[in-house]
C-alpha cells in the first residue's frame, strides 16, 4: 500500500476527531476526539517513519502517546472534581472564565 | 493481501472514530474508541511498528481505556441537551471538519514528497522490533525519554491533586 493511503485516512480520523470536539458538549467526549485526534496523528508518523525507512517516526510516536496518556490522567481528574464539586458537565455551561 | 488487511483496519478505525462522536452514551463511546484503537494497531502492524502496535493494545486499548471505563461509570450518563448555544452548531462543524479533511488532503496529495506515492523502502528484519526501538529510546532520544518519564510522574502527581478529596471541608 502507498504511504499515501494512510496519510489520507489519518485526515480523516483528524478530521472526524475535530468534528467531535466541535459537536459535543460533555467533557468526557470531548477527551475521547482529543484520543482520536492525537491518533490520527500517530499514524500519520508512523506512515512518515516507514516511507522514510527508520524507526524515528515510531519514536515520536511512542512519546505522543506518553504525552496522551498525562492528559487523559489530568482530564480525567478535572472531571472527577467538577462531578464531586456538582458543577454541571457540560462545556457550555463552565462559562466561569469567561469575561 | 495487505489491500484486504488495510481496509478492515481502515473500516474498523474510521467506524470507530464515527461511533465515538455520534453515539449519546458516553460509555458506548468509550468502547466504540476501543475499537478504532485496535484497529489502528492493527494498521500499525501492516507499517511495520509491531512494537507501537503492542504498547497501543496493552497501554492505550487497556489500560488508558479503563481509566475512561471508569470515569464514566462513576460520572454516569451525562445529558446533552438538544437546545444549540450557537445556532446551526451541528450543521457548521461538520461542514468546517469536511473542509479541513480536504485542506489536508490536498496537502498530503499535492506534495512535492515524491515517497508518499510508493510503499516506502525495503527494510531490513528488525524494523520496529522492540529491541531497535530500545536501542533508539536508550540512545538517541535518551533525554526524549527522561523527559517523558518526569511528564508521567507530574501527571500523577497533578491528578492526585486535582481529584484529591479536599472539598469536603468547604475550601477549594
Amino acid at each position: 500500500m502507498p504511504v499515501e493511503w494512510y496519510l489520507v485516512l489519518s485526515a480523516l480520523l483528524f478530521a472526524t476527531g475535530v468534528a467531535g470536539v466541535l459537536i459535543r458538549r460533555s467533557p468526557l467526549v470531548i477527551l475521547l476526539c482529543l484520543e482520536l485526534m492525537l491518533n490520527a496523528g500517530n499514524l500519520a508518523l508512523i506512515a512518515f517513519g516507514r516511507s522514510a525507512g527508520n524507526e524515528e517516526g515510531q519514536i515520536f510516536a511512542l512519546i505522543v502517546m506518553v504525552v496522551a496518556a498525562c492528559e487523559v490522567v489530568v482530564g480525567l481528574g478535572l472531571i472527577v472534581a467538577m462531578y464531586r464539586r456538582r458543577l454541571p458537565l457540560n462545556v457550555d455551561d463552565l462559562r466561569g472564565l469567561r469575561g | 493481501m495487505v489491500e484486504v488487511a488495510f481496509f478492515v483496519g481502515a473500516i474498523g478505525a474510521l467506524g470507530g472514530a464515527v461511533a465515538v462522536i455520534a453515539l449519546r452514551n458516553p460509555f458506548y463511546c468509550v468502547l466504540a474508541l476501543v475499537v478504532h484503537l485496535v484497529s489502528l494497531a492493527g494498521l500499525f502492524l501492516l507499517l511495520y511498528a509491531e512494537f507501537v502496535a503492542a504498547v497501543q493494545i496493552v497501554v492505550y486499548a487497556g489500560a488508558v481505556m479503563v481509566l475512561y471505563v471508569f470515569v464514566a461509570a462513576y460520572v454516569g450518563g451525562v445529558e446533552e441537551p438538544l437546545w444549540e448555544p450557537i445556532p446551526g452548531q451541528r450543521v457548521v462543524a461538520p461542514l468546517l471538519a469536511g473542509a479541513l479533511f480536504i485542506e489536508l488532503s490536498i496537502a498530503i496529495l499535492g506534495t512535492a514528497l515524491k515517497a508518499t506515492g510508493t510503499e516506502g523502502p525495503t527494510i531490513g528484519d528488525g524494523f520496529g522490533s522492540p529491541a531497535s526501538i530500545g536501542e533508539l529510546f536508550l540512545e538517541r532520544f535518551l533525554i526524549a525519554f527522561e523527559a517523558a518519564s518526569v511528564l508521567l510522574l507530574i501527571a500523577a502527581v497533578g491528578a492526585v491533586v486535582l481529584a484529591g478529596r479536599r472539598g469536603e471541608q468547604g475550601e477549594a
